[in-house]
């Protein structure tokens, strides 16, 4: 039926190309990494100053000055390097990151993305989040299809406050994958999931999508 | 001794505290803050705080401990998510909260150590962040314009640094700590190892003396983990 948060980020894997350099956000995201096809060269930004992540440490590793983004441990590589925050973000919005692969609270039709804040619920903070969707040339979001109360994600305008305006490009649940075409403010359905059907589908979307 | 030598935090920190006034500090999240320094402002009692920093610590350690000590009044930061005190001051309109993307946050730091005043960027464009502020359209994209920032203040954690001011950091610890070297009209840093003059290639110096007022070496560096994640050796690996 649905896919599995595994299914999901072998899914997000295969946007990936040799020489990427690409920043996964926390949660399915980060699983994107043990996707990554054996002899292809995909180098990971942590945007708190690292370019080249290598796997966690073993526990005689661990290294307080060495973490990523969502503040686990890490290691590094032989080709990894390290840079100030202000240089973590010139990379970002120069436009040097190939792939940004984050989650995501809400998504619209028009590519509209919210994935910060619900308004009256503590707000926890942006992070890196809006500059990595405004500089980032391809913004891959995945993200369960609907929300725990069976409320859809996919929607015709973000109900909530946006992270970025007609960013997203690529859209991957676990019931579908749909690209953003954002001028025609519709999207399109690329996959459906093993034994999904496209009325199931249809009840759970509320954003316009063509088949 | 050198003139920026100094032998502790509280001695670093002596004669440059107000209450009211703004003070930048390096680090993301418990990643390469001036522990010490932290420690010697809690223990000198500075109240009313504008606090510059990423992150707000943790409960019970780094900025949380200013938190937890009721000396902060406002923060500017890019995520405080990891905070439970400050989640309930913050709801009970006890502290003031100004989010910044933290790229922007970067950036607005690293503008005002340089002399540049404010600058366009994407970051934030269409959303709650732009409220407010001036947009423009450069080649036909969208920007709004930032200010920078500056403060009264910056305590930095550096690695390594020579008793002429001279930083190097390590690792993911540098994150914040450079840009905030020069924003601050003072500049005191805390570092792991002290060392002569000559002692750090000069080709190695990630923050050049100019930027530090006054540096120490830190009594004691807890160092503390958010989250210890490790994995298992794999079989058969040597």
């Amino acid at each position: 039926m649905a896919w599995t948060r595994d299914e999901m980020a072998a899914r997000a894997a295969r946007e990936l190309q040799d020489g990427f350099y690409v920043n996964l956000g926390i949660g399915i995201p980060t699983l994107v990494s043990n996707h990554i096809p054996p002899g292809m060269s995909v180098t990971l930004q942590s945007e708190n100053g690292m370019l080249g992540m290598g796997p966690f440490p073993l526990s005689d590793e661990v290294d307080a000055d060495l973490i990523n983004a969502g503040k686990q441990t890490i290691t590094e590589l032989p080709s990894s390097s390290y840079f100030s925050s202000s240089d973590s973000f010139a990379m970002v919005r120069g436009g040097h990151i190939n792939l940004s692969i984050l989650g995501a609270m809400q998504v619209a039709q028009n590519g509209d993305l919210a994935n910060w804040m619900v308004p009256g619920k503590m707000v926890k903070g942006m992070g890196g989040a809006m500059d990595l969707v405004a500089g980032v040339k391809r913004v891959v979001v995945v993200m369960e299809h609907c929300e725990k109360s069976g409320a859809p994600k996919l929607l015709k305008a973000c109900t909530l406050p946006l992270t970025g305006a007609r960013v997203v490009d690529l859209v991957i649940t676990d019931l579908a994958v749909f690209a953003v075409d954002k001028a025609a403010e519709t999207l399109k359905l690329l996959e459906l999931a093993d034994g999904v059907t496209l009325d199931h589908l249809r009840d759970r979307t509320e954003a316009r999508f063509v088949a | 001794m050198s003139r920026k030598t100094v032998a502790t935090a509280a001695e670093a920190l002596d004669g440059l505290l107000f209450d009211g006034m703004t003070i930048m500090a390096g680090g993301f999240g418990l990643c390469g803050i001036p522990e010490n320094l932290i420690a010697a402002l809690r223990a000198h009692g500075v109240r009313n705080l504008t606090v510059i920093s990423n992150n707000c610590g943790v409960d019970g350690f780094g900025l949380g401990l200013l938190l937890e000590n009721g000396q902060i009044r406002k923060m500017i930061s890019s995520y405080v998510g990891e905070n439970k005190l400050f989640e309930k001051l913050y709801l009970s309109g006890e502290l003031e909260l100004e989010f910044n993307p933290q790229g922007t946050l970067a950036e607005r730091i690293r503008a005002g150590g340089a002399g540049i005043p404010a600058f366009y960027t994407k970051t934030g464009y269409g959303t709650l962040i732009a409220e407010g502020k001036e947009t423009r359209s450069f080649n036909g994209e969208h920007y709004i314009m930032e200010t920078a920032l500056t403060a009264d203040l910056s305590i930095v954690k550096a690695w390594k640094g020579d008793t002429a001011g001279n930083l190097v950091y390590r690792k993911t610890a540098r994150n914040f700590n450079p840009m905030m070297a020069t924003a601050g009209r003072a500049c005191v840093v805390e570092v792991e190892h002290l060392v002569e003059p000559g002692q750090i290639d000069p080709d190695h110096i990630h923050t050049p003396s100019i930027y530090v007022d006054r540096i120490f070496q830190g009594a004691v560096f807890e160092k503390r983990i958010e989250r210890v994640t490790t994995r298992e050796p794999e079989q058969g690996a040597v």
